[in-house]
């Protein structure tokens, strides 16, 4: 695994994407059907759909706060867990 | 009470191996690349996200990500409709019909190194075909080793090419599945050629040419072979399309760090515009399905 070059931050990360995906998985079996509805973005989402635009978008927040403006990262953090919040309950 | 049979799920495991092993630990790996300094001997240092930050701001990248958007943009706009006005041109039965697939299928079947080393060789100013025909029959000054706008143009035939027969081939399969009785009622409306594309042939195609479209933007997005083969991303940067700059850095460089960061927000780019093509591509039909 040395080969890897695992960090912590970088495993917690992955640690919380797969968390996330067999938390869906979980509730996909307790209640079928995706959850689909249409939101904001006037198109039809089902929770995967938010999940994957939900850190899609953290990524670009991150990635643009860094081009634009650069370390701290704590705006940019703030910004993405209201973009989950948003993309969960709008989207 | 247990209704369904799940064994079907053990035939996809050798699938989510495959994935796993080609796909997500390669992917797992780069993200840890890119966040540490990268010496020999295995040795790392934590670097956090200055990586991220140096590409990001980094001129070379810009230029780079410009040309790469430039090169996609023509190619899309340029293959596309070439491959739908191919397609509507081929016989639809008949003798001719296996002779155009075949014909169609000859350019996909070529490897791209191959297809590279062939444009390289025909595209000479001095000793190849393309390049001798230009320059000494028809008087036209053309050198694609020095002239970056006539490398530009050898690389787009180049993939247009080798590329275009994809988007004929899908629209083709598209355009045959329409049954004869949408034509019937068009002729019987007195529909214009025109109007039987636009509101037959082409909504009937839209599923394949949104498949088309996806993977003529994903592959044209990450090539890297034939342009490097071709011109080796010039002259000067000229034609140093995105994949190339990034193996510049990894492979020439051993700037693993950086390659890894970038390679990241490439991935980032790609994944975006393809959502947003898929998504925008079939609004229509989820928005009626929303509805429903």
């Amino acid at each position: 695994m040395s080969w890897m070059a695992w960090t912590w931050p970088t495993a917690l990360v992955f640690i919380g994407i797969f968390s996330a995906i067999i938390l869906l998985t979980i509730i996909e079996i307790k209640r079928p059907g995706g959850d689909e509805r249409m939101g904001v973005l006037r198109i039809v989402t089902t929770r995967g759909d938010r999940l994957f635009l939900s850190i899609l978008g953290t990524v670009y927040i991150f990635l643009a706060w860094l081009g634009f403006i650069g370390m701290p990262l704590w705006i940019p953090l703030f910004l993405g867990i209201c973009w989950f919040v948003f993309c969960f309950l709008k989207v | 009470m247990k209704t369904e049979n799940q064994k079907a799920w053990f035939f996809v495991l050798p699938v989510l191996l495959l994935v796993a092993f080609n796909a997500i630990i390669p992917m797992m790996t780069v993200v840890n690349y890119s966040v540490q300094e990268t010496f020999g001997d295995n040795l790392f240092f934590w670097e956090g996200l200055t990586w991220f930050e140096q590409i990001l701001r980094s001129e070379r990248f810009h230029n780079a990500l410009g040309r790469q958007f430039l090169f996609t943009f023509l190619i899309l706009i340029i293959e596309v409709p070439l491959g739908i006005a191919i397609a509507l041109a081929m016989p639809r039965k008949g003798f001719w019909v296996p002779v155009c697939l075949v014909l169609m299928s000859l350019p996909m079947l070529i490897p791209w190194n191959v297809v590279g080393a062939m444009w390289n060789i025909f595209a000479l100013p001095d000793i190849g075909l393309l390049g001798y025909t230009l320059n000494h029959v028809l008087g036209i000054n053309y050198d694609m080793t020095q002239d970056p706008v006539a490398a530009w143009v050898t690389i787009i035939t180049m993939d247009v090419w080798h590329w275009t027969s994809l988007v004929v081939l899908l629209s083709y399969a598209g355009l045959v599945s329409i049954p004869e009785a949408y034509y019937q009622a068009a002729k019987i409306d007195g529909a214009s050629n025109w109007s039987v594309f636009r509101f037959i042939q082409l909504p009937k195609m839209k599923n394949v040419l949104t498949i088309a479209i996806l993977l003529r933007f994903m592959d044209s997005f990450n090539i890297y072979t034939e342009p490097f083969v071709l011109t080796g991303g010039g002259p000067g940067n000229s034609t140093t399309l995105l994949s190339i700059d990034l193996v510049k850095i990894a492979l020439g460089q051993f700037d693993l760090g950086p390659a890894a960061a970038m390679s990241l927000i490439y991935f980032a780019i790609t994944l975006l515009v393809s959502w947003l093509f898929y998504t925008l591509m079939n609004r229509e039909d989820l928005n009626t399905e929303g509805e429903r």
